[in-house]
């Protein structure tokens, strides 16, 4: 890790960030449990500094394509726990007025073009984005974020092929935590370090330890400013590890991963390091850090109490916006 | 009027709308000059507005719709080709899980103002993978848009007001009309989603087909006038959104029905359309709804066999014949 060049601001923010992801997602694990929310979960836990450190390194008005796995990169990218809450449990106050769940989140607002749940299939809508930047000329990046299971798809080879044919200013970033839904990576490709795939396409390819927030941080600046020049899209492997099963209703057990080798992870959670660093440093003393814990599960349980308090949508819902638009008279 | 065909007035409804409104670009494979498509539909785009509005694309078809579902999320109007419907399988996820349901997911944060066009339909001994009728997939996934002119004049129209449409519309022509000549008027015109086109008046019996087999029908029909018999020719144009209360109006007046489509006959539109019938119109049918379509089989090669598995108008009049009985 290397702090040179950041500010604390930033260096905070980073921090805080990783904080909120991760108790957002283990309040969302306990309320599962609880059985007072449901559907398909899929947790971040874990991978906090991969989001992190990739949307730190963005613009405002940059723009972010996720998968399943969703809620750290919603989070990271400035989205709102009250409406993200809201939407777990179903409300009309959610970010999709409780037609999309977890999977399918989107602030367009925000430049997050959504979760999705599908594997691979944020690739290509990614592209579609690249090509309306790019047609525009605003210099926004597009970063597509998705797994090591996803780089398997057809999908995956269709979007980075046309991203590295067109020049499309769009960064990938290749979340790979060893296992795609149950399969170890092994298992699933022969080839162990997945940013090599980048050569196939022409493209600059490389590998970044994924629990290390400030160097996620600066392979991710290094590659939104050759997007950003007009250079083109690169592939960014971060190495990263999720702490639960595939979907949180999965127990990690399922995986069959050794203890010795969650354990060996847990040394390097990325929140647990970026704390040390952030106190040597001096830039997070005890006071602050007991602050920030407190801030983030305060806005946790606000979240919490914003979404039971919200009403639940009218049955009825649930027959509008399947279209913008329909001719007077016509029924679905 | 000036008489073009369906290749000329999709290529003119294209260039149209790319002059009036920057935001329409197109994406495919094969669709730069001198080329200008398998069909030649696109020949000439990439000439007048250059490569970045007219792109050459890999043979990628998710690729395709899912970059044409990006843009138009954030709100360009990307009008992607696939070359032949048939290849719409490797597109599927990107059509039906996400340009259909990305506006309904998302609680309407998004419209995908997106079309894609694509070609269908046997006749020229393409065989079983080049020849297919696939809009039975597409209308029955909520979301979409489905629409399937039949003469120059509604692909104009049509292709038109899909590309102003909000919403995702999948523009399907047929490959056997595309050297068809029809009369188009200069100037600017629309023809709405959602409306029916009685193609031809008559007394005696509703024929509701679409594409090119309102040709066939028309055919038909002519020859049964020479017995005495008046066949109504009715034209859904847009599959959905449909206008069934045109169609329903047809049918109160002649109180019988042959649905004619070139879609295999087993769970084809024929059978929604059949279904919907027999709800809102039952009490005005004077005998059970006939459909006329291609055998439930691939598209065979040989040309004997190619027009044996087809609809003709041999048994198109069979039908009236039996309805009429």
């Amino acid at each position: 890790m290397d702090t040179s060049g950041l500010d604390e601001t930033k260096l905070i923010w980073m921090y805080r960030t990783m904080l909120a992801i991760r108790g957002f997602e283990v309040r969302i694990r306990e309320l599962f449990t609880e059985g007072r929310i449901g559907g398909l979960l899929h947790s971040y836990e874990g991978e906090e500094a991969v989001a992190t450190g990739v949307c730190a390194a963005l613009r405002p008005d940059d723009l972010i394509v996720s998968t399943h796995r969703g809620h750290g990169h919603l989070i990271a990218k400035g989205g709102s726990l009250d409406r993200m809450m809201a939407e777990l449990f179903a409300r009309e106050t959610g970010y999709c007025r409780a037609k999309g769940g977890s999977a399918h989140m989107v602030d367009v607002s925000l430049g997050i073009l959504g979760a999705n749940g599908i594997v691979g299939a944020g690739l290509p809508i990614a592209t579609g984005a690249g090509t309306a930047v790019k047609l525009r000329r605003t210099g926004q990046v597009v970063v597509c974020f998705f797994g090591d299971g996803a780089s398997n798809t057809g999908a995956f080879h269709e979007a980075v092929n046309l991203a590295s044919v067109w020049t499309l200013p769009i960064v990938f970033v290749c979340e790979n935590n060893l296992y795609a839904q149950f399969v170890r990576q092994e298992l699933h490709s022969k080839l162990a370090d997945l940013h090599q795939r980048s050569v196939g396409y022409a493209m600059p390819g490389c590998m970044v330890d994924g629990n290390d927030v400030l160097a996620v941080y600066e392979v991710t600046t290094a590659a939104v400013a050759r997007a950003r020049a007009g250079e083109g899209p690169s592939l960014i492997e971060a190495k990263t590890y999720r702490y639960t099963g595939h979907a949180i209703s999965n127990p990690a057990s399922a995986l069959g991963r050794s203890v010795e080798e969650v354990e060996a992870w847990k040394k390097r959670d990325p929140i647990e390091r970026m704390a040390r660093l952030l106190s040597q440093q001096g830039v997070l003393t005890p006071e602050l850090d007991e602050r920030l814990h407190a801030e983030i599960d305060q806005a946790v349980e606000a979240s919490i109490a914003f979404a039971e308090a919200s009403p639940h949508p009218r049955p009825e819902e649930a027959l509008e916006d399947v279209y913008a638009s329909l001719p007077e008279g016509a029924r679905l | 009027m000036r008489q073009i065909s369906v290749r000329d007035a999709v290529n003119e409804a294209l260039a149209e709308e790319m002059r009036r409104d920057d935001r329409v670009f197109l994406l495919g494979e094969d669709i730069t000059d001198p080329w200008g498509g398998t069909f030649g539909v696109t020949r000439g785009l990439s000439t007048e507005f250059g490569a970045e509005r007219v792109r050459e694309t890999p043979i990628s078809e998710a690729a395709i719709v899912g970059c044409a579902v990006g843009a138009a999320m954030i709100g360009m109007r990307p009008v992607a080709e696939l070359m032949f419907n048939d290849f719409i399988g490797i597109a599927m996820d990107q059509l039906a899980n996400q340009a259909a349901k990305l506006r309904y997911m998302t609680g309407g944060q998004v419209n995908l103002p997106l079309v894609v066009r694509t070609s269908a339909g046997a006749g020229r001994a393409a065989a079983s993978q080049h020849s297919q009728s696939l809009e039975g997939w597409l209308v029955h996934v909520p979301g979409l848009k489905v629409v399937m002119p039949s003469t120059p004049y509604d692909a104009k129209g049509l292709l038109r007001s899909a590309i102003r449409d909000p919403d995702p519309v999948v523009f399907i022509e047929h490959k056997m009309t595309y050297n068809l000549k029809g009369p188009v008027p200069e100037g600017e015109y629309e023809v709405p989603l959602g409306v029916a086109d009685v193609k031809r008046d008559g007394r005696d019996v509703t024929v509701i087909a679409y594409s090119f087999q309102v040709h066939r029908a028309l055919v038909a029909a002519e020859r049964l006038a020479r017995e005495g018999v008046e066949v109504e020719v009715v034209d859904p144009r847009t599959l959905y959104p449909l206008d069934l209360a045109t169609i329903v109006e047809s049918v109160r007046k002649t109180g019988r029905v042959v649905i004619v489509h070139e879609a295999v006959e087993r769970g084809g539109f024929g059978a929604e359309l059949a279904a919907q019938l027999a709800a809102e119109a039952f009490d005005y049918l004077d005998s059970p709804i006939a459909r006329v379509a291609t055998a439930n089989t691939p598209i065979p090669f040989a040309p004997v066999m190619e027009s044996y598995v087809l609809p003709t108008e041999e048994r198109i009049m069979a039908a009236v014949g039996k309805v009429m009985d």
